[in-house]
């Protein structure tokens, strides 16, 4: 029951009151009783809106609070997890691109001299299959050339090897890749929970933005750099290719 | 012929680097953002400088804008490598005097290309 009483409740109240009284003076028991019962229902009426009230306030409340705790455990947890989880794309990518470079760093040297001496002894052998070659030179050739294919074979040998490393260290895309999708799925509850925050607050939670603040920050975004543009996320006069990159820089007298 | 290389990312300084010996061009700095580039470039040596636009610290454009605006630097040739595409950006770099715009990705052709670009023109104005 809500106190204090509204006037009007109150008036309700002091009508039953005084009529209780009245017939307690003029002993009339079974009009006394009845008039106790009117009070009595009077306030039962009352209490069962209140508790209506109660109840209904207490739904909200619990359907507040289920929003709230979403929305904190998506600050508190989800999103430093996918920050983390982000951070750790880099590091892969990073890690991918260097295991690449170090596979390539290895094998151009060992295909530069490997080309250096199969031309020069292609030099040679055309030579003696001309018959241009004193015999004490062919025998020195014959030495060189099973040291050659015995050190191709072991070059090829560690060719491979570092090809297959190049190519298994291009995995961090299917990996950074699902780590990137989990990230999306994340961001994707996050608007969902905005949009029914702002709706259940019912009003705008703060000013507009106007379109010269947009134009702005537009101006300090360009500025500072914006990265790669991502197909279908931006919009608007960006390039898609070095020749209109060209193209542009030539209409401005380059 | 000193190069200067910045990109906060050292893959891409890497990419770079191994693209620059590929063409002739062993002897290079990396710094990783305007703010570490300026302090190299204002020492002196420095022949050319290839930098990226995005950079937390001093991003490319900036740095571009130190190196036009400071006395002894104002003519070295100046390539932006970046993933900035947008149109207005690309009249920006130019307005604020660049040398050659490559955007990412870009390939060991394209890089060629406008650094020679740069250098025939730098060569004739000279």
């Amino acid at each position: 029951m809500t106190l204090p009483l509204d006037d009007k409740a109150r008036a309700e109240f002091l009508t039953h009151a005084r009529e209780i009284v009245a017939r307690l003076e003029a002993a009339d028991d079974e009009g006394f009783m009845a008039a106790l019962d009117t009070l009595a229902r009077t306030r039962e009426t009352d209490l069962f809106n209140e508790l209506g009230k109660l109840t209904r306030s207490l739904h909200e409340t619990l359907t507040g609070f289920q929003l709230d705790s979403r929305i904190s455990a998506l600050a508190e947890k989800d999103i430093p997890d996918a920050k983390e989880r982000l951070n750790y794309v880099i590091t892969m990518t990073e890690q991918a691109a260097n295991r690449t470079m170090d596979g390539i760093e290895e094998m151009l040297p060992l295909a530069e001299t490997l080309g250096e001496r199969a031309e020069k002894h292609a030099t040679a052998w055309k030579r003696f299959r001309g018959r241009e070659m004193p015999v004490d030179e062919f025998r020195e050739l014959s030495r060189e050339l099973d040291g050659f294919f015995e050190q191709a074979s072991m070059d090829i040998q560690q060719l491979r090897g570092s090809l297959s490393d190049v190519l298994m260290a291009q995995d961090y895309q299917d990996l950074t890749g699902q780590i990137i999708r989990r990230v999306i799925t994340m961001v994707q509850e996050v608007e969902e929970q905005l949009v029914e925050l702002i709706r259940v607050a019912g009003k705008r939670l703060a000013p507009e933005t106007t379109e010269e603040d947009a134009q702005l920050k537009e101006e300090d975004d360009n500025r500072r750099g914006v990265g790669p543009a991502v197909p279908g996320v931006d919009k608007g006069d960006v390039v898609s290719s070095q020749d209109e990159v060209d193209d542009l820089l030539s209409s401005l007298g380059f | 012929m000193k190069i200067l290389i910045v990109d906060d990312f050292s893959t891409m300084r890497r990419i770079i680097k191994n693209l620059l010996r590929d063409l002739g061009f062993n002897n290079t700095v990396e710094a990783d953002d305007g703010n570490t580039a300026l302090p190299i470039l204002k020492a002196g040596g420095i022949d050319f400088l290839v930098t990226d636009w995005n950079m937390p610290g001093m991003p490319g454009i900036d740095l571009l804008r130190a190196v036009r605006a400071d006395e002894k630097l104002a003519s070295l040739p100046v390539l932006l490598v970046t993933a900035e595409a947008k149109r207005e950006q690309i009249v920006e770099a130019a307005q604020a005097g660049v040398n050659g715009y490559v955007v990412k990705p870009f390939t060991a052709e394209t890089l060629k290309e406008k650094i020679e670009k740069i250098f025939e023109r730098v060569e004739g104005g000279a």
